[in-house]
């Protein structure tokens, strides 16, 4: 995968087919608003699929190729109508936008259509920025944030200066940047509950790092990994509060952040 | 050595608990990564370098019976013998063979996976040669008698003090405790070796087809001196390790000491081209190249040629989470980390490896580092399926996979099966947060689980819209 080409504008207002994930559906709805919010700032009609279930992620790295190409399927004709595909989660676009193909490559139709699907298909910290030139105005939080890059949104589709660019127009709030900022925390899906002990190694690591960073604020593009890495800061007492940069934009950066109470 | 990867579980979490382990670990991950990043930033086309080898290496997959023939015959005219072995089995035999007919007593060795893969120390010992291993980090774990946890570090996971202690019952005292007084204590006891040895040992970095040459490159000049000194040099290599021209090898080599060590190059590149000529004036009487297959041509026929390309720089262990926090003890067999996730299934069998390519987060940062461009998470996790498809995975992994796949294809039951569960997390939880959920250990044991908000997200959003 290449980082997605920055183009000019869309001329008109896109129609955006927000693909929530199933982790912010159930456990943080906040952030799928959050992003809900900034797309329709950034000038884009939102709509969003009733029928989304779960991209099929957990199944195609399982090695289960067969019952990821029916998620595949579904997933590709509920969202086929739309302009683009914009979800707040670099791994599961990297799932739709870096792996559909493979998955459905024993069907030329379908690789074909989850090819051009996956053109459209974008994380968003990458879509509000190469796709939309979308710039926050107005949001203020007096704060300092580490930023964590998710592993698939920055190796899969190049997500990197993009949520940095957005956050720097942040009013009061400051970068400290995070030592092995590009290394994985451990979570990697059903890896952290295959392989507790190491995931547990792995994540301690970058509690450390973060706590060294000396921010408040650890944010990031990925719920799953935000999960990880605040569930273990929150453990061991840490005072750092993680949100998802999405919602820190979207000016919700003072509601509860993950795992603290409403 | 026999495969132990069946206990990378056990073994991974006995790592985790190994002080001195993590110590060693520690300061050799930050080592490592670090100077190959300042290499790769300091060379311009270093990323253009990456895809260039990429491509060459492919070129010769595509032709490698061509490339192997034509360094077949250009060791002949060199004076050498190629010798083909299809597994370890025959490898060792080859070996063997050569090494009794010159009635070898001492054998000395460069550093060479190869022969590590095919068990070839403990075959010569047992027929009553001694075997000394010249590379410091192979002379410390053979002292140690372990197995290498790295490629290009064998002793990575050893402190200094475990060093010190080795070298003191080794070598009788008095206890030497700086590095290069360790260095020298070992440099004194294996110059001697080198002179009395029959046999020199050494792996290939490199075949060159069009001169029959081996090319090993080393820090410290033990591979030299092994392959010089002995009355025969015996080269192993696995079959993939040919290229065209030396034209060709130095692109690797600039590759290769950048992305192993973070040196600009190593410190000696050494290339030998059959046995020693009449105006030479040292070097072998006999040249021997043992080539290996053990598993390779059925990887260049299948899903796995790509895996080929590794040029065993040690890149991918050195930037794996994985491999950094367990080791390379805990895979199992000789090769540890990304790669060795990969090989190591293939050439001893899926089922003696299940874990191997499951322990693996697929955060790529393997492949994003790999000189060569080997896609590692995507083969990683197509030996997951040939795992699933041969139902190698846990049963239960496979009901679940079934049962969430019917259950996510009916949107209804999917958002009523995740209110429920929504439901019941909120009630579980404390000031925000799960500090213990029952068949959810794995995580909770070690870290909170967040409470979810309340209603989902869809539910909020047709609120919304009933309004």
């Amino acid at each position: 995968m290449t980082t997605p080409q920055s183009a000019s504008r869309p001329a008109s207002p896109p129609r955006v087919g927000l693909f929530v994930t199933c982790l912010v559906d159930a456990m943080r709805p906040s952030v799928g608003f959050a992003a809900l919010k900034l797309l329709r700032d950034a000038g884009c009609r939102v709509e969003v699929p009733d029928a989304q279930t779960c991209c099929g992620q957990p199944a195609f790295n399982s090695g289960d190729t067969a019952d990821a190409a029916v998620l595949a399927r579904r997933f590709i004709e509920s969202f086929e109508p739309y302009d683009y595909v914009v979800g707040p989660s670099g791994s599961c676009v990297g799932m739709t936008r870096a792996h559909y193909e493979e998955v459905l490559s024993n069907d030329p139709a379908w690789s074909e259509r989850a090819r051009r699907l996956g053109e459209r298909t974008y994380e968003l910290m990458s879509f509000l920025v190469d796709v939309m030139h979308y710039t926050p105005t107005d949001v203020k939080l007096d704060s300092s944030f580490t930023y964590h890059d998710s592993c698939s949104g920055l190796r899969e589709l190049g997500v990197h200066d993009q949520p940095r660019a957005l956050l720097d127009k942040v009013t009061g709030l400051t970068l400290k940047p995070l030592e092995g900022n590009d290394v994985c925390c451990g979570f990697g899906g059903t890896f952290c509950v295959k392989y507790p002990s190491i995931s547990n190694a792995v994540v301690t690591e970058k509690a450390e790092a973060i706590e060294r960073s000396g921010a408040q604020l650890l944010l990031g593009g990925d719920l799953g990994c935000l999960m990880n890495m605040s569930g273990k800061l929150k453990r061991q007492g840490s005072k750092v509060r993680s949100l998802h940069a999405a919602e820190v934009l979207a000016g919700m950066g003072n509601g509860p952040a993950i795992g603290e109470e409403d | 050595m026999e495969i132990r990867s069946k206990e990378f579980k056990s073994r991974a979490v006995f790592a985790i608990h190994d002080a001195s382990l993590q110590q060693a670990m520690g300061k050799a991950r930050d080592g490592f990564v670090g100077k190959r990043a300042q290499q790769a930033a300091e060379l311009p086309e270093f990323e253009a370098l990456r895809e260039e080898a990429k491509n060459l290496k492919n070129h010769i997959l595509e032709n490698l019976d061509h490339y192997l023939e034509r360094y077949e015959d250009a060791v002949k005219r060199a004076g050498g013998h190629v010798h083909w072995a299809r597994d370890a089995q025959e490898a060792r035999a080859i070996i063997l063979d050569i090494c009794k007919r010159v009635n070898a007593k001492t054998i000395t060795k460069g550093k060479s996976m190869v022969s590590e893969e095919i068990d070839l120390n403990e075959a010569l010992i047992e027929h009553g040669m001694e075997v000394v291993e010249t590379d410091l980090g192979e002379y410390i774990i053979q002292l140690a008698n372990e197995p290498p946890s790295h490629i290009i570090a064998p002793a990575v996971h050893k402190t200094k003090n475990q060093v010190s202690d080795l070298f003191e019952a080794a070598h009788g005292g008095p206890r030497k405790t700086e590095v290069a007084d360790l260095v020298n204590e070992a440099r004194q006891v294996l110059r001697e070796k080198y002179f009395r040895a029959d046999v020199g040992i050494t792996g290939g970095n490199f075949l060159i087809a069009e001169t029959g040459s081996s090319m090993i490159v080393t820090n410290e000049g033990n591979g030299d001196l092994t392959q010089t000194l002995a009355k025969v040099h015996i080269v192993t290599s696995g079959i993939e390790r040919v290229v065209p021209t030396l034209d060709d090898a130095t692109l690797f080599l600039r590759l290769l000491a950048r992305s192993a060590t973070g040196q600009e190059t190593e410190t000696y590149t050494t290339i030998s081209t059959g046995p020693r000529r009449a105006t030479d004036l040292d070097g072998p009487e006999e040249y021997h190249v043992v080539l290996v297959d053990n598993g390779r041509s059925k990887m260049l026929a299948g899903h796995f040629r790509d895996m080929l390309r590794c040029i065993r720089c040690g890149a991918c262990m050195n930037h794996c989470p994985v491999y950094g926090s367990v080791g390379g003890h805990a895979y199992g067999w000789v090769y540890p980390g990304p790669m060795g996730s990969v090989l190591t299934p293939l050439i001893k069998g899926l089922d003696n490896a299940y874990d191997l390519p499951n322990a693996c987060t697929l955060n790529g940062r393997c492949a994003s580092v790999c000189p060569v461009k080997i896609p590692l998470p995507d083969l990683l996790r197509e030996l997951r399926h040939l795992q699933h498809q041969q139902e190698l995975s846990p049963v239960m992994q496979r009901r679940a996979l079934k049962a969430w796949r019917f259950v996510a294809t009916r949107p209804k039951l999917y958002h009523a099966g995740e209110w429920i569960a929504v439901r019941v997390l909120k009630l579980l939880g404390r000031k925000g947060s799960i500090r213990r959920l029952p068949f959810a250990q794995a995580w909770t044991d070690v870290r909170d689980l967040p409470t979810p908000e309340g209603q989902t997200f869809l539910q909020r959003w047709q609120a919304q819209r009933g309004k």
